[in-house]
């Protein structure tokens, strides 16, 4: 049951949202091979530059193998230009790597950044390498269980605390449904002055529909006034 | 500052003992003696303008374009050789093309003039081909704004207010430093460059001319295009107005 040979797979929950001119970018930290963790910890907003971000689901090989290809192009083409790469310029060498390669690769991907033409922008490309510039995009097997959710939540002009706010809940309500997507919640704001991590862990998330506490020992539970202790 | 280069101008790949390269300089001179090319960059925009000599009274008029669209937003006055020149063109239009398709954005025109530059530079390296007998103002129009750019024989490019190259280029120069190109915009500067150009052209010496101008401003939408036809005739109207108080004092 445990195929601890399947490929690495990032199952995955990452979100990207736009907010008054900056971005923040989102997801779990759960990758699996077949239906064991192998990593339950893993940062899946890696870093293309400076400014812009990049959001990996799918296969884990695909997606850094994409990463690394494009920050190493990104790089030359800023050498190049002597500024800074646009959100728009990541994104594109983004997808022609996956275009020209659909048939191997197995990744979508979500670029977010800041640049100083057009300010915060996303830009969606799922499998097989379409570029879609979105005004928020969800990606991976847990952004399912949030589209309806993310549709009425979404508004446009949020602030910083609001949509960092339906980024965690979204991503932690994905967790509570999608078996591929567990661990914490990382999150990474964007704007023009500097790039902020956050992080999420499992115990700070709230508890959704049907979702027991955890419990620090069988003992505790044991020892407690329900009876029934599995019945919530 | 001419001088023969005996011995030392037969190939591109020698030095002269006063480390200068000839074959370059030669090149150079077959762009001196072409028809005037200007361009001045206004606070809105950029224009270009040709003096384009008329070899024969056969020739159609609107025909032998010196100014090319290389992309959208941007274009390329030629002097020199013309066939040099189309070459140059052909670069720069597939260099902007390939830019868009991999990047995804129009190409910077600061990064079009290098890639310019370095080709033309490149046929300066090597001993089996021969410098580009032509010289190139390259005007566009992208998200940091209008730019102007030349591009010599020897492969050098600089950014400018105001460049003129071909016969006519020391009195042209001469005219445009007289300009304040930061309060005009490219529709005052169509007359401007009109007005230059029929001053700078020796009736004497050379054949008939005709004008050819085109511009990138914020009025074409930023997009290259010849200068729109009731325009064009207003400004050789006023370069002939200009000409004939000239000439009455």
């Amino acid at each position: 049951m445990n195929d601890i040979n399947s490929p690495h797979s990032m199952g995955t929950t990452i979100i990207g949202v736009p907010y008054a001119g900056d971005v923040i970018l989102g997801a779990d930290s759960r990758t699996s091979t077949g239906l064991y963790a192998a990593n339950r910890d893993s940062d899946k907003i890696t870093q293309l530059t400076d400014n812009v971000y990049l959001c990996r689901s799918g296969s884990a090989a695909d997606s850094q193998i994409v990463s690394d290809y494009v920050r190493h192009f990104l790089h030359q083409h800023m050498m190049q230009l002597g500024q800074p790469a646009t959100v728009k310029v990541a994104a594109n060498l983004i997808r022609l790597l996956s275009y020209s390669n659909k048939n191997m690769l197995q990744t979508g991907l979500i670029v977010g950044g800041w640049d100083k033409y057009e300010g915060g922008k996303i830009y969606g490309i799922p499998l097989g390498g379409t570029i879609v510039e979105q005004p928020f995009a969800i990606g991976g097997s847990g952004s399912t269980y949030f589209y309806g959710f993310f549709d009425q939540e979404w508004k446009d002009g949020m602030t910083k605390d609001e949509a960092e706010k339906l980024v965690v809940k979204a991503v932690s309500l994905a967790i509570a449904r999608d078996g591929a997507s567990g661990g914490v919640v990382r999150t990474v704001i964007i704007n023009s002055e500097d790039v902020t991590r956050n992080f999420y862990p499992g115990d700070t998330l709230p508890l959704w529909h049907e979702e027991l506490a955890p419990q620090n020992s069988l003992l505790d539970i044991l020892s407690s006034a329900s009876p029934e202790p599995m019945v919530s | 500052m001419s001088s023969i280069g005996t011995g030392y101008d037969l190939s591109v790949t020698t030095f002269s003992p006063d480390g200068r390269v000839f074959q370059i300089e030669y090149a150079a001179k077959a762009v001196d003696n072409s028809g005037t090319v200007v361009g001045i960059k206004c606070k809105d925009g950029i224009v270009i303008g040709v003096e384009k000599l008329i070899a024969s009274k056969m020739m159609l008029p609107g025909s032998n374009r010196r100014i090319h669209s290389v992309h959208r937003h941007s274009g390329m006055g030629v002097a020199g050789l013309a066939a040099d020149g189309r070459q140059i063109v052909a670069r720069a239009k597939s260099e902007a093309h390939n830019y868009e398709n991999t990047y995804g954005e129009p190409i910077p025109i600061k990064e079009l003039a290098d890639r310019v530059a370095s080709y033309v530079h490149l046929c300066t390296l090597y001993w089996w081909l021969r410098p580009f007998g032509s010289g190139v103002i390259l005007g566009g129009y992208d998200r940091d704004g209008p730019q102007l750019y030349m591009v010599e024989p020897s492969g050098v490019s600089y950014r400018y207010f105001g460049a003129a190259i071909g016969k006519g280029r020391q009195a042209a120069k001469t005219e445009i430093e007289k300009l304040k190109l930061s309060d005009m915009t490219c529709r005052q500067g169509v007359i401007e460059v009109a007005k230059i150009i029929y001053g700078v052209h020796d009736e004497a010496k050379d054949k008939t001319f005709e004008l050819e101008m085109s511009w990138v401003c914020d009025e074409s939408n930023r997009q290259h295009q010849k200068v729109p036809e009731a325009l064009l005739e207003e400004a050789k109207e006023a370069a002939k107005a200009a000409l004939e108080e000239m000439d009455a004092d």
